[in-house]
């Protein structure tokens, strides 16, 4: 027991030094071309460190979610940027001013009644397919999804228009409840929720690459939603001025308080840096305190009675089903549960970044580095979640300038106008990729339990 | 350990379990799986249990439930480690030969499930039986056809579509196709209607008289022992009974505790 | 009522692109299917394989046309197929060496060969744009279309110009020939059949002597082979982006599921039908309903079930609606 703690204490001790190291030391290289700036090894700037713990300990979050559903329950859902994205749109649904425009019987109205029958109709065809049978059943369900989506669409389609006709350039949506955006927080968890619940419902009998590809398919599908339905988030012109979750100011004001301005001459600081900073600092603050509090919880769970139930189901299904468990009701619950702290996580990006862009939901970037960071991390355990986090991420951002700063080392003596030299310069994206792909690859194979394996 | 007088095809006594069956000319049995002990992981399942089978013939390996049948005759195909014991076919230690190994050498081997390919036609069944072969098959094809009318009819068919007893004909149309010198069965009967169950012996009977010997573990214990030339009776692992079919079947006491009276 | 007019505008907007898509997906769920059958999982790097080997092709093709090679009215990228071919084949058989084969040694749950072929697709699209770059590429050259829309409207009279480009031509007719030559290969060859005895029962496959080390090889080849001409003739038809071909997963694992995993038949079936489906319920049928129906009768909308934008959310709800109901696929494959 104690082998295990000093091994997490040392790891985090580690991690910590990289970021102090990152903070504190300014390393630049210079190539032979004395045009370029330099590559930056180690930045040195405590505005860096701190973009980077930001990410770090939303990451965190997102990763304890996912090592709640597959290093408990063995679920492999590849579906995680669908829930971040989700909690995103609940930061625009909860603290956008509504556009008021619109708030009335021919905008908002005619959408509700739209989505209730929308609602009712596959309530109708879930009651269909039910209580009838055979063929009558096949027509029946078929003729009610059909005709229900065309009285969907006669509906819905002028309400839409009328709201995204509405100033498309400044709104086109229908805005949201106007409420803070601490409350947009727990509002992503419930909408993950919902939602985890409904394709729950209908994917987890899947074996696990099937569950994979299905959840890859849902993830998918709530970004296209995202990017297309303008009157929802403005699509892909980018909802934005998202509020700032209390108590965290905005720079400028700051930058006008008295006291600050004390502050900082007091101690040397430049205002407008210090602002930044302080900024930074809140979020941080912030954001760690969810972190423990969710981390307190999943420990709490996983050394339950319910968390033992649950590792027994994973480690053996069939075992565990014929001694009564339900199982398909306990990876519905823990499927719904890890979905919501990535909606959580979701919420919380957005507030911070003040804005919902749906294109920077991408696979890539939510669902696989994720995962990425579960796996190296240690599965199963809810430290090494967050340790992956903080590394993969810190990696995810170091491997850019590293990466571009070999790359111009290993090019410097080539010659500039050299197609080669100008794709392998340029490359440092790609090399980002290749790289995450090797860790997983060499974690997977020679140290599958991770960093920090499970107890 | 004492020895069986020789010359003759004697039956061994009841509890001379390790006792060594000789053959006609007082040879070693044409296969012979010796004093086998072993399993699958740390226990053992066999202790040093002995099955033999002259060429041409018949024997059937019979006893309760998880006495170690299929065990015992996987374990002669190579598909467990012996802690103890050999197997020799004509003569020839194959001891430490993989299970394909051994069908190069003139083993046949039917699996009790799973033993035909079902999503390819009877047909490509055979053809895969015959993998291993490099010379022309067709004549084995003819002559399996002719021992399973029922399988030229239905060549063209997927294998998964045809009735249990006529997939069990495949498995073994399969089997032959390699012209093995030993045929391995296991519980060919499993799970057929009586009447099947007579078709399916009467074929095993006819793939012996061309010279094929046969093993076989059998659940439906008299039927098979009556088709037997020897019959051994596995207790936990171990030879309980060993004789003829038709001495075991009239021995009381074999008849009272695995007959049925 | 004009119904020529009606059909080739239908021929134009629906059938040709739902058969030149359906085709290449079919390839490429024939190379996931093939895969699935004999290695027993999904390999999420079928995306990225298509797109490495669509960007060896290109720079082939870039090679032959810097040299003056060309190929008449076809694309010149034909005459480089083979070329990326080899290479892919080289490299889907260094990655099984390097990263597969331990997990088959090890006989480790399918789902964890599933996450490395997830690190395999980060490198494979890393290494990919990389080579090729991120922008898009146009490398179809030739003849481009092989029934003109404005000759054919000239010869005709009609309003509608039937457009046929080569590269859809090409496409179906490869594919075609591709398709001949695998179910020859699967049905008529010691070797194939012995793929198909080892994808159906692996127990007495290796029973009957047959390698499985051979098998896995050959299936390797054959799948990166049919992925490079899914990916080339993709590129071809509409343009090369390296960043698209990760969205292909989704259909083409659809389309392989939909038509039973492991059943090549299923998985050729199963892409038209999710090609068909994605673009007929994402195309605007107006242009074609004003040909038949009325004035009076016609609808103000664009008459367009779905967006554009949901085209994959099509063959997602396809897969699932097939893995609730029918998990063995149409064609029975291997339940899920």
């Amino acid at each position: 027991m104690t082998n295990s703690r000093n091994r997490t204490l040392i790891l985090f001790a580690l991690m910590g030094l990289l970021l102090l190291l990152e903070g504190t030391v300014h390393w630049q290289v210079h190539p032979l071309n004395a045009d370029a700036s330099g590559y930056t090894i180690l930045s040195g700037s405590w505005n860096v460190v701190l973009e980077i713990v930001l990410m770090c300990l939303l990451s965190a979050i997102m990763a304890l979610g996912v090592n709640l559903q597959w290093g408990y329950a063995g679920l492999f859902s590849t579906g995680i940027v669908g829930f971040v994205a989700l909690g995103g749109l609940a930061g625009v649904l909860v603290s956008l001013p509504p556009v008021t425009a619109v708030w009335n019987a021919a905008g908002v109205g005619r959408l509700v009644v739209a989505l209730l029958t929308g609602l009712g109709v596959v309530g109708l065809a879930v009651f269909a397919y039910g209580h009838l049978k055979g063929r009558a059943r096949t027509w029946g369900v078929t003729a009610i999804l059909v005709g229900g989506f065309f009285l969907y669409r006669a509906i819905f389609d002028p309400a839409v228009a009328y709201i995204e006709a509405n100033d498309p350039a400044a709104a086109g949506n229908i805005g949201g409840l106007g409420l803070p955006a601490l409350v947009a927080w727990p509002a992503g968890a419930l909408m993950a929720a919902a939602a985890a619940w409904a394709i729950g419902k209908t994917a987890l009998g899947l074996r696990s690459d099937y569950l994979a590809i299905a959840t890859l398919g849902i993830g998918e599908i709530i970004v296209a939603v995202m990017k297309n339905e303008d009157w929802l988030d403005r699509g892909v012109k980018n909802a934005t001025q998202i509020p700032r979750p209390w108590p965290v100011p905005t720079e400028v004001s700051l930058q006008e308080s008295q006291r600050f301005l004390d502050f900082c001459a007091n101690w040397g600081l430049n205002p407008v840096t210090a602002s930044t900073i302080a900024v930074q600092l809140l979020y941080a603050l912030l954001f760690t305190a969810v972190l423990l509090l969710i981390l307190w919880a999943c420990e709490l769970a996983l050394n339950s009675p319910w968390g033992r139930m649950m590792r027994a189901i994973r480690d053996n299904e069939t075992a565990s089903g014929a001694m009564g468990k339900d199982v398909t009701k306990r990876h519905l619950q823990v499927f719904i549960l890890g979905a919501a702290i990535c909606g959580l996580a979701g919420a919380m990006l957005v507030t911070r970044d003040g804005q919902l862009v749906p294109s920077s939901y991408t696979p890539l970037r939510f669902t696989f580095t994720i995962w990425l960071m579960v796996i190296v991390g240690g599965s199963g355990n809810n430290w090494g979640s967050v340790l992956g986090a903080f590394l993969i991420w810190y990696l995810w951002n170091k491997v850019f300038d590293w990466g571009s700063a070999a790359m111009w080392s290993a090019t410097q003596y080539m010659d500039p106008a050299s197609g080669l030299k100008s794709a392998l310069t340029g490359s440092a994206e790609q090399m980002r990729t290749i790289v995450m792909g090797v860790i997983l690859l060499v974690v997977l194979r020679f140290a599958p339990k991770g960093l920090l394996p499970e107890k | 350990m004492s020895k069986a007088p020789q010359a003759t095809a004697e039956p061994l006594t009841h509890s001379d379990s390790h006792a060594r069956p000789k053959g006609v000319s007082g040879k070693e049995p044409f296969l012979i799986g010796e004093s086998m002990t072993g399993g699958y992981g740390a226990a053992d399942i066999l202790h040093g249990c002995t099955l033999a089978v002259e060429k041409g013939q018949i024997a059937v390996i019979v006893g309760p439930n998880g006495a170690g049948k299929s065990t015992a005759m996987k374990a002669v195909f190579g598909m467990l480690n012996l802690r103890g014991g050999r197997v020799h076919l004509d003569g020839e230690d194959i001891s430490t030969l993989s299970p394909q190994e051994r069908v190069r050498k003139g083993m046949g081997f039917v699996p009790q499930v799973n033993n035909v390919f079902t999503s390819m036609t009877v047909e490509e069944n055979l053809e895969m039986g015959a993998f291993i072969r490099t010379d022309d098959f067709r004549d084995t094809m003819t002559q399996v056809y002719d021992l399973f009318p029922i399988l030229k009819e239905k060549r063209r068919q997927p294998a998964g579509e045809l009735s249990g007893g006529q997939r069990q004909q495949v498995a073994v149309g399969r089997a032959l196709m390699t012209q093995p010198k030993v045929l391995m069965l296991d519980e060919p009967t499993a799970g057929v209607s009586p009447i099947v169950m007579d078709e399916l012996f009467d074929r095993i009977i006819e793939v012996a008289r061309t010279g094929i010997s046969i093993l076989m573990v059998e659940q439906n214990a008299r039927q098979a022992l009556e088709i037997a030339d020897m019959g051994y009776v596995l207790v936990q692992g171990a030879n309980r009974f060993t004789d003829t079919g038709a001495a075991l079947m009239a021995d009381p006491d074999v008849r009272r505790t695995f007959l049925g009276g | 009522m004009d119904f020529l007019n009606a059909l080739v505008a239908l021929l134009n907007f629906v059938v040709i692109p739902a058969t030149a898509y359906g085709a290449q997906l079919a390839l490429g769920a024939l190379a996931a299917t093939l895969v699935y059958g004999v290695l027993r999982f999904s390999n999420f790097a079928l995306g990225d394989t298509m797109a490495f080997g669509a960007a060896v092709v290109i720079l082939f093709t870039w090679w032959f046309q810097s040299m003056g090679i060309s190929f008449g009215p076809l694309p010149t990228a034909i005459l480089a197929l083979p070329f990326g071919i080899a290479a892919m084949s080289a490299v889907a058989l260094l990655t099984d060496r390097t990263v597969y084969r331990y997990y088959r040694r090890v006989k480790a749950k399918p789902v964890i060969v599933v996450i490395a072929s997830m690190g395999v697709m980060f490198i494979m699209a890393g290494i990919t744009r990389m080579i090729i770059g991120v922008q898009e590429i146009q490398f179809a050259d030739g003849q481009k279309f092989l029934i003109d829309p404005t000759w054919f409207r000239t010869e005709t009279g009609l309003n509608e110009g039937l457009a046929l480009r080569m590269t859809q031509a090409i496409t179906v007719v490869t594919a075609g020939l591709v398709v001949w030559a695998l179910f020859w290969f699967l049905n008529r060859t010691r070797t194939g059949k012995s793929m198909r005895a080892y994808s159906d029962n692996e127990d007495l496959a290796l029973l009957s002597g047959i390698n499985p080390e051979r098998v896995v090889a050959i299936t390797w080849i054959i799948a990166s082979g049919l992925a490079v001409i899914a990916g080339t003739l993709y590129g071809l038809d509409k343009s090369y982006k390296a960043f698209n071909y990760f969205a292909l997963l989704l259909p083409i694992f659809a389309a392989a599921v939909v038509g039973g995993l492991g059943n090549p038949l299923g998985a050729i079936a199963g892409g038209f039908l999710i090609a068909y489906s994605e673009i007929g319920l994402t195309y605007a049928w107006k242009k074609v309903a004003s040909y038949i129906l009325p004035e009076s009768l016609m609808p103000d909308g664009l008459m367009q079930l779905l967006s554009t934008e949901y085209k994959f959310s099509v063959s997602f709800a396809i897969l699932i609606i097939v893995l609730l109901f029918k998990p063995t696929g149409i064609f029975k494959g291997k339940a899920v």
